[in-house]
């Protein structure tokens, strides 16, 4: 019996919809987020100098006047900071020096008592440029007759997984050879070729960047920012200032949205670069949202030529997969992007012959960086909406074409690797079921097609192997505990979920579970960075682990207390028990004092602390010309979306009028946080697929305002969402959890492109599926008159 | 730059202040009254994390200036719970999940309970217009939308 209490102890905490342990302060206007903080009257303002040529040398800058201005403390250039910068390919500096490779560079910056004057100062820089010749396509770009960007490519770092080829404008090209694709399309019944444009598009937090730097006297720099990366961000600042990185202190409060665009170092080393200039003074930089959209990290834009083949029973032979990544100005991120998108260049389909180039390619757009799903709704865009027509094409139903290609466990991916245990098919019959597939398709009037759509997606963690995690737990006075942990809270619900892991690893009540926050450096446990959808499985592995170190030695002092056997003993909400002799104490009577041994003989215990971490250790790396090795990723979440929609024959106005996600999340930790990232995530995808775009014109973004540049609103999504998600256990996952947080927007923009195509048998090149497009497009095809 | 002397009622509280005449009411309420609770998202008047109910009537705060409110009653997001005790729409929210980054969530708040004072039973379609201004990027809108049809049952 009494086992069968433990059990329900950890079932009531994991699996269960908990209110999230930071709800109470975000609705009452007391969550503290970085422009909250107070910094008093010494507070300066930062303001950046930015390019407004896209590319250039350049010549001259000159900040006399700007210095001399009145409540100017600091004015710095590039050539005060020469270090390079970077996540993975080191490919550009803090401000630029001699050349400026997009619109929005920041080249000089400003730290005056005001904002005003600040705007004032950056008024009397003067910049002498020589303006050179622009790419604005990646494939021209790729090409040897384009001009250089980064002449000196060659002379940069980067890790031993890129391939960038100096002397050419290509960051990284990652190969698959997987198969003879070349002796597989004869056999090829049907074959389908396309080619897709996948543009720019804006993370868009409403939190726009906002970052406060100080150095004191003795030259430790304190950095708060709002940030998924506070760890990566000490590093990398660190590294281009030619300190240690314990030198600085990040302290990250909460995120008002990151969706990637606060991972890496963006715009957070400028107020500190200002700060060394200004000892003592704290130097706040908060982007305008004008700033957020066009000078901040984006979402590449891809070119993807995709062709893919199969024998006369539908199942698919081969896939040709050519990637032109628009990497922007610089890709020091963007570069492991174009990576991803190569190792996962086959989606969740068993195909025995690929050839895939995935190729970075500098540009004169805005720099691309992490964006939930890391190429992986570019490159369903593409693989995805030719699948679709390959499955028409061999006279199968959607859902039957993908449950008969959909890899199998055990089977090899692109890469070599096998795949594990998963619930693909689960997820598209889920989806089917929910859009009841095979029912009626009847539009609801004469003047509207009606059309439904379905595609499925994988994605796994993109980041360095061995990317780690760490976290303790300590056992206060009154027996609840704290956890310590570096990953960020960014609205997922992250903490929540840590605090139900270590009740339950514990034996706890989650009630008894605070979160030391807000994240900060100098106390806080290492954590790589709140990216690639790592935390419910690495951090989680490690806060489990933790809570566990704290249990043994909570079992041990009590045990020997009671002189019984630890492994007889059990912590049931907050209270230690013994199953053998029934004893049983409160955890605050051996918190921090211990226990008294008998007849007063001394104490056993003392304070709690208990520890945990987790790495992978099982990556391998991939063979450089095939791309080929033991095991590419940690592990793969996969799933299905589907659309119900209605087109509007005078218009071409989309109506959704049911939608439907399911995703493989291994075990619900928090049932309501799980569909609400899904929920939230369809939502962001469905946006990018109808509405968002950064409109580049010679390398100037012309809709830099959510006027022009449009997400989706409430009105615009009035639509029943289902998200009948399924649980198939991942083998190194805490209770067998992975990761869902990216991946609910992935298949979403392929998925409406398939309910087009359903309605009207219009396929467009690429999103936007804009109302205009559509009616345009099915005039074009004679749909229409 | 010139000051104007103003009164004004912020969550029932008199406050009289000096405010410089280009002074937006959110900066105001930021800056000058450490409320820090309403949020700048564009200082354009296009996302609706700053909203504020002024004389009972949700505004973009980044739109309207301080010296404009003498005399005005300002509710911020730090004004709907009454003495420690939740409002509706607060309580609602919670229950639903609506919350994720929290940062569109005081204007929601402001914009939801605008709504429910005005018109208690709303369809579906009604609140979806009520919050069309409050733009959101985590939550899809879903459990938002689901915490203002429950918190007007």
């Amino acid at each position: 019996m009494a086992n069968m209490r433990s059990k329900e102890q950890t079932s009531s905490t994991i699996g269960a919809s908990l209110p999230r342990n930071d709800v109470y302060e975000k609705v009452t206007g007391t969550a503290t987020f970085t422009d909250d903080l107070q910094f008093g009257g010494k507070l300066l303002y930062a303001r950046v100098k930015r390019s407004p040529y896209p590319h250039a040398l350049v010549k001259k800058v000159d900040v006399t006047k700007a210095k001399a201005l009145p409540g100017v403390k600091a004015v710095i250039v590039g050539a005060d900071f020469p270090n390079k910068i970077g996540l993975y390919l080191k490919d550009k500096t803090i401000l630029a020096t001699d050349r400026v490779r997009f619109i929005g560079e920041p080249v000089a910056a400003v730290a005056a008592v005001s904002n005003e004057i600040a705007m004032k100062a950056l008024e009397l820089i003067d910049i002498e440029y020589e303006e050179l010749e622009a790419i604005f396509d990646p494939e021209y770009g790729a090409s040897p007759e384009a001009p250089l960007i980064h002449p000196d490519l060659g002379n940069y770092s980067w890790p031993n997984f890129i391939f960038p080829k100096p002397g050419t404008n290509i960051a990284n090209h990652f190969k698959i050879q997987k198969g003879d694709i070349e002796a597989a399309w004869p056999k090829c019944t049907h074959i389908v070729e396309k080619t897709f444009r996948i543009p720019h598009i804006q993370h868009v937090p409403i939190e726009t960047h906002v970052a406060i730097a100080q150095q004191d006297e003795k030259g430790k720099i304190t950095l708060w920012a709002s940030s998924q990366s506070p760890f990566a961000q000490r590093a990398l600042i660190a590294d281009a200032l030619g300190i240690s990185p314990t030198d600085i202190r990040v302290i990250a409060p909460f995120v008002g949205g990151g969706f990637g665009s606060k991972a890496g170092v963006t715009m957070e080393a400028i107020p500190v670069a200002l700060a060394t200039k200004c000892k003592g003074w704290p130097v706040k930089l908060i982007l305008t949202r004008e700033e957020e959209f066009f000078t901040n990290f984006v979402r590449q834009g891809l070119v993807i030529h995709v062709k893919v083949g199969c024998d006369k029973d539908g199942k698919l032979l081969a896939l040709k997969n050519l990637m032109y990544w628009d990497g922007g100005g610089s890709t020091e991120y963007g570069v492991n992007v174009t990576r991803a998108g190569g190792y996962s260049s086959s989606g969740p389909y068993d195909i025995p012959n690929i050839r895939t180039d995935s190729i970075c390619v500098y540009t004169n757009h805005p720099i691309g960086g992490a964006y939930r799903g890391f190429g992986m709704s570019e490159l369903h865009t593409g693989l995805d909406q030719a699948m679709d027509e390959l499955a028409e094409k061999a006279g199968l139903d959607k859902p039957e074409f993908l449950k008969l290609n959909g890899v199998k466990e055990g089977e090899s991916l692109d890469t070599g690797m096998k795949m594990h245990a998963h619930g693909l098919n689960q997820c598209i019959d889920n989806v089917s079921k929910s859009l009841d597939w095979n029912g009626p398709r009847t539009p609801s009037s004469p003047c509207k097609l009606r059309g439904k759509g379905i595609a499925i997606a994988w994605k796994a963690p993109a980041m360095p192997p061995n990317a780690g995690s760490s976290a303790w737990v300590e056992l206060a006075e009154d027996g609840h505990i704290t956890i310590g942990l570096g990953g960020q809270e960014i609205g997922q619900g992250t903490f929540t979920v840590m605090a139900q892991m270590a009740a339950a690893a514990l034996g706890v009540p989650y009630e008894h579970v605070r979160v030391a926050g807000p994240v900060d450096t100098q106390y806080s446990p290492y954590e790589w960075q709140t990216v690639a959808s790592r935390l419910t499985w690495s951090m989680g592995n490690a806060i489990r682990a933790a809570a566990a170190d704290a249990r043994r030695q909570i079992l041990d002092v009590v045990a020997e207390a009671w002189k019984e056997n630890p492994e007889d003993l059990d912590i049931i909400n907050g209270i230690v028990v013994s199953y053998k002799t029934e004893n049983e104490t409160s955890l605050k009577n051996i918190a921090v004092y211990g226990m008294p041994r008998e007849n007063d003989q001394g104490w056993i215990g003392g304070p709690i602390i208990g520890r945990g971490n987790f790495m992978p250790t099982y990556v391998t790396g991939l063979d450089p010309e095939t791309g080929q090795g033991t095991r590419s990723v940690v592990h793969y979440t996969v799933g299905c979306e589907g659309l119900d929609i209605e087109i509007d024959k005078n218009t071409g106005q989309i109506t959704v009028l049911k939608a439907a996600a399911a995703f493989d999340v291994g075990h619900a930790i928090n049932p309501t946080l799980v569909k609400s990232q899904i929920e939230g995530g369809f939502v962001q995808g469905l946006s990018s697929a109808m509405f968002e775009e950064i409109k580049l014109k010679q390398g100037v973004m012309t809709n830099p305002s959510f006027v022009d540049y449009r997400i989706a609103t409430a009105p615009d999504v009035a639509f029943p969402l289902e998200t009948p998600y399924v649980e198939v256990p991942q083998d190194d996952g805490p209770w067998g959890a992975r990761g869902i947080g990216e991946h609910p927007m992935v298949p979403t923009i392929a998925a409406l492109g398939n309910a087009i195509y359903d309605a009207t048998k219009v396929r467009l090149p690429g999103p936007p599926f804009s109302a205009e497009k559509i009616y345009l497009a099915m005039l074009d095809a004679g749909m229409i008159d | 730059m010139t000051l104007t002397h103003i009164t004004i009622t912020v969550n029932d509280l008199a406050e009289t202040l000096d405010v410089p005449q280009n002074m937006t009411l959110l900066t105001m309420l930021r800056e000058k009254l450490s409320l820090t609770g309403t949020k700048n998202g564009c200082t354009a008047g296009e996302c609706g994390a700053c909203t504020v109910l002024l004389n009972g009537e949700p505004v973009n705060s980044c739109m309207v200036l301080a010296a404009e409110c003498d005399g005005a009653d300002i509710t911020t997001v730090e004004g709907l719970a009454r003495e420690g005790k939740l409002s509706r729409v607060q309580e609602a929210i919670i229950k639903s999940g609506g919350v994720q980054c929290g940062f569109c969530t005081p204007g929601m708040l402001i914009s939801a309970s605008a709504l429910l004072k005005r018109d208690p039973h709303p369809t579906e379609d009604e609140i979806r217009k009520a919050i069309v201004g409050n733009l959101c990027r985590c939550t899809g809108y879903v459990r938002i939308v689901d915490a203002i049809k429950e918190a007007a049952k």
